[in-house]
C-alpha cells in the first residue's frame, strides 16, 4: 500500500455501516466518511484544478468535530496536504503560520468564514466551504482518479505546526510512508482492531492524534472524539466513556492526572477501559500508580516522540512497578524505527552501565526511518539543523532527525528521559536536569501537578507546584531524598491551578515568566 | 454571595462572572478554573465538594455555586 487513502477505502469496504468517527451530536459510517471525503475532494479539485507534480497546502479551519476527519481526508481526496489550525487561534497568529505556509485554498465552515476570509493565503489563495460540498451523486471519480494516479507514497499527507523555541511556528511535512510505517507499529504493538474504541483527548492539530485517526482509520475501529469540556466534570467524562464504550485513551499525562488527582475510581468504573497509553509530557509515577491500582488488568504504555518522527519513536509498555518518585523509562525503538544516543563529542553511547550512577552515559536522541518527517515547510534553515546526515554514515546519504532531547540507558537496556538539551541547565557550576527535580517531588502526595523551571537571568531553580499547601522545609527535605543539594530549588512557589497550553500540557514558557506575580 | 464572588475573582482574576447565564459554555470558567475553584470553596466554606457534585449543572451560574455551597453547608 502507498496511500492513506486507502486505509479508508479498505475499511469502508469491510466495514461499511460501522461508525468511523462521533462526536456528542454526529457521526458518521465508514461508508459515509468515504463519501464525504470524495464529496470535499471533488470540490476541492473542482476551485483548484488538477495538479501536477506538485503537492500544496490546505488549511483546514474548523472546530474539531465528525466531520472534520471528511475534511482532512477530502484535502487528501484533491491532491493536496492538510494543515490543521487550531480555530481559536488568533489570526495574527494564524497568519505567521500562513507566511511561511502560503495555502492554496483554506477549507472551512459557515461558523468560520468570517475568520477564514481575514486570513492571508498565497497570491490567488481561495477560501472553500465546505458546505458547499456535492452530493454523493456528483462525485467527480474520473477527476479523483486522475489525480490519485499521480500520488506516490513521499508525497506530503498533511503539515503539523509546532511552536518553535524562537517563537515562529516549524510545519513539519509528513507523508504517505511516514504515517502509514507509523500506524503499522502503533497497530500492531497496541492491537488496534475493529473492536477498537478510541477515546480522543488531543486536538487534530497536535501530533498524538495522528494516531488516534489512522490507527483507527487502519482497523475499522471507532474513533470517539471526547468534548473538551468534560475534562472539567471528571463524573460526566466517566459517563461518557462508559456509554461511547470507550476501550482505549491516548492522553496527555496531565489529563489522566484529572482522574487521579479527584481520585474518581471511588465514584465511578471505567469496566470497557482496557488500554491506557500517553505521550507528550512525563506521567508523574504517583498519579499513573493510582490507575494502575484501579485498572490492574490494563495495558499502561509511555510513548515518547516529537511530530518529526510523526508521533513516536521509542515506547515503554509498563511490566514492572515502580516507586512513587520513580521516573518511568520511554523504553525502546518502535519496530521499523531506529534511535540512538550521540554524547557531545559526536560518540555513540552505548547501554553500558556505569556502576557508580547506575546508568549509561547520556548523549542526544537521534531517530531514523521512515517515521522521519519530510523536514519543515518552507523552512530551508531549520530544516537543515534539524533533519541531517547520519553521523554514523558517511557512505550514502541518509537523513536522521536531531531530536534535541537528552537521554541515557538504565540496567535493563532502556532508555530514560533526562530533558530537552536546551533545558538542561547550569546552576552553580553544575549540570542540571530539572526533569529530575520534579519527578523526586513524586515523593510528596499532596502535590497534584508540579513544574520546574529555570530563571536563568537570576540563576535560580524554581518549583512551582499545586495542591495541599506544604512549608518550603517539608518540599526541600522531600526533593532532598533524591537529588542531590546543587539540585534542590531556591524559590518554592505554590500556585492555585496550573497554568496549560493549547495541547493540554503545563505551560513551561509562561511559568518562567510569570512565577514571580502568581 | 460576596465571599464566593471574591474567591472566583482571585481564581479567574478580570472575569465578570455575575448575571452570565452559562459561564461553562461561555468559557469563563475551564476545567483548570473548576478544580481550582472547588478546592478554594473547601477551604473557604469548609465544606466538602466530591466530584458527583462538580457537574455543570453546579457551576453553570454564580447562584448556582451558591446553591451547591449552602446545600453543602446544611448537609
Amino acid at each position: 500500500m502507498k496511500n492513506v487513502l486507502e486505509y479508508l477505502e479498505h475499511s469502508a469496504g469491510l466495514y461499511s455501516d460501522k461508525v468511523a468517527i462521533a462526536d456528542v451530536e454526529n457521526r458518521l459510517t465508514y461508508k459515509e466518511l468515504k463519501e464525504q471525503a470524495q464529496c470535499i475532494g471533488s470540490l476541492l479539485i473542482e476551485k483548484l484544478g488538477v495538479t501536477f507534480g506538485m503537492t500544496n497546502p490546505v488549511a483546514v479551519l474548523m472546530d474539531k468535530c465528525a466531520f472534520s476527519l471528511a475534511a482532512f481526508m477530502g484535502v487528501v481526496y484533491s491532491g493536496n496536504f492538510y494543515v490543521v489550525i487550531d480555530a481559536e487561534m488568533p489570526v495574527e497568529r494564524i497568519n505567521t503560520i500562513f507566511e511561511a505556509l502560503l495555502p492554496v485554498a483554506v477549507l472551512t465552515d459557515t461558523a468560520h468564514m468570517d475568520k477564514a476570509k481575514k486570513l492571508k493565503l498565497s497570491e490567488g489563495g481561495i477560501v472553500v466551504g465546505i458546505e458547499d460540498a456535492p452530493k454523493a451523486s456528483d462525485i467527480q471519480s474520473d477527476k479523483l482518479n486522475q489525480v490519485r494516479c499521480n500520488m506516490i507514497d513521499t508525497d506530503p499527507v498533511y503539515a503539523l505546526f509546532t511552536s518553535g523555541s524562537t517563537g515562529v511556528p516549524k510545519g513539519a511535512v509528513v507523508s504517505h510512508r511516514n504515517v502509514i510505517s507509523y500506524t503499522t507499529w502503533y497497530t500492531d504493538t497496541f492491537g488496534i482492531d475493529s473492536d477498537t474504541v478510541f477515546g480522543n483527548q488531543t486536538p487534530f492539530y497536535f501530533s498524538m492524534s495522528v494516531s488516534d485517526v489512522y490507527s483507527s482509520l487502519s482497523s475499522g475501529a471507532t474513533l470517539q472524539i471526547i468534548p473538551k469540556s468534560l475534562f472539567s466534570f471528571p463524573i460526566k467524562l466517566m459517563e461518557f466513556m462508559n456509554e461511547r464504550k470507550i476501550n482505549t485513551i491516548y492522553w496527555v499525562p496531565s489529563a489522566l492526572c484529572i482522574i487521579a488527582n479527584w481520585k474518581m475510581f471511588q465514584y465511578a468504573s471505567l469496566p470497557h477501559l482496557k488500554k491506557v497509553l500517553f505521550a507528550g509530557e512525563v506521567m508523574p509515577t504517583r498519579q499513573l500508580n493510582y490507575w494502575i491500582e484501579n485498572l490492574p488488568d490494563a495495558t499502561f504504555a509511555n510513548l515518547f516522540g516529537p511530530t518529526e518522527t510523526t508521533d513516536i519513536c521509542t515506547y515503554y509498555v509498563v511490566n514492572r512497578s515502580f516507586a512513587d518518585d520513580e521516573p518511568l523509562p520511554m523504553g525502546n525503538a518502535c519496530n521499523n524505527c531506529s534511535v540512538f544516543v550521540l554524547d557531545e563529542a559526536g560518540q555513540l553511547v552505548t547501554p553500558e552501565i556505569d556502576t557508580e550512577t547506575g546508568y549509561s552515559r547520556e548523549g542526544e536522541l537521534y531517530a531514523r526511518g521512515s517515521f522521519v518527517a519530510m523536514g519543515y515547510y518552507g523552512n530551508r534553515e531549520k530544516t537543515e539543523a534539524a533533519f541531517v546526515q547520519n553521523p554514523l554514515n558517511d557512505k550514502y546519504p541518509e537523513l536522521v532527525y536531531k531530536t534535541g532531547d537528552l537521554v541515557k540507558y538504565n540496567q535493563y537496556g532502556e532508555l530514560v528521559y533526562i530533558t530537552r538539551k536546551d533545558f538542561q541547565i547550569k546552576h552553580m557550576g553544575y549540570r542540571i536536569e530539572l526533569g529530575e527535580v520534579e519527578a523526586a517531588a513524586g515523593a510528596l502526595s499532596g502535590i497534584k501537578a508540579c513544574a520546574a523551571v529555570f530563571d536563568a537571568e537570576k540563576d535560580k531553580i524554581v518549583f512551582v507546584y499545586e495542591g495541599r499547601k506544604y512549608d518550603d522545609k517539608e518540599i526541600i527535605d522531600g526533593i532532598g531524598k533524591r537529588v542531590p543539594h546543587y539540585m534542590l530549588p531556591n524559590v518554592i512557589v505554590r500556585i492555585k491551578s496550573m497554568p496549560h497550553n493549547q495541547n493540554g500540557k503545563i505551560d513551561r514558557k509562561w511559568l518562567t515568566a510569570n512565577y514571580e506575580t502568581v | 454571595m460576596e465571599e464566593l464572588l471574591e474567591i472566583m475573582h482571585e481564581v479567574k482574576p478580570g472575569v465578570t462572572f455575575e448575571g452570565d447565564s452559562d459561564l461553562i459554555g461561555h468559557g469563563l470558567l475551564d476545567s483548570i478554573a473548576i478544580v481550582t475553584l472547588v478546592g478554594e470553596l473547601c477551604d473557604a466554606f469548609d465544606i466538602e465538594i466530591s466530584p458527583v457534585d462538580v457537574v455543570p449543572e453546579n457551576f453553570k451560574t454564580v447562584e448556582a455555586i451558591y446553591a451547591l455551597i449552602t446545600r453543602l453547608q446544611e448537609d
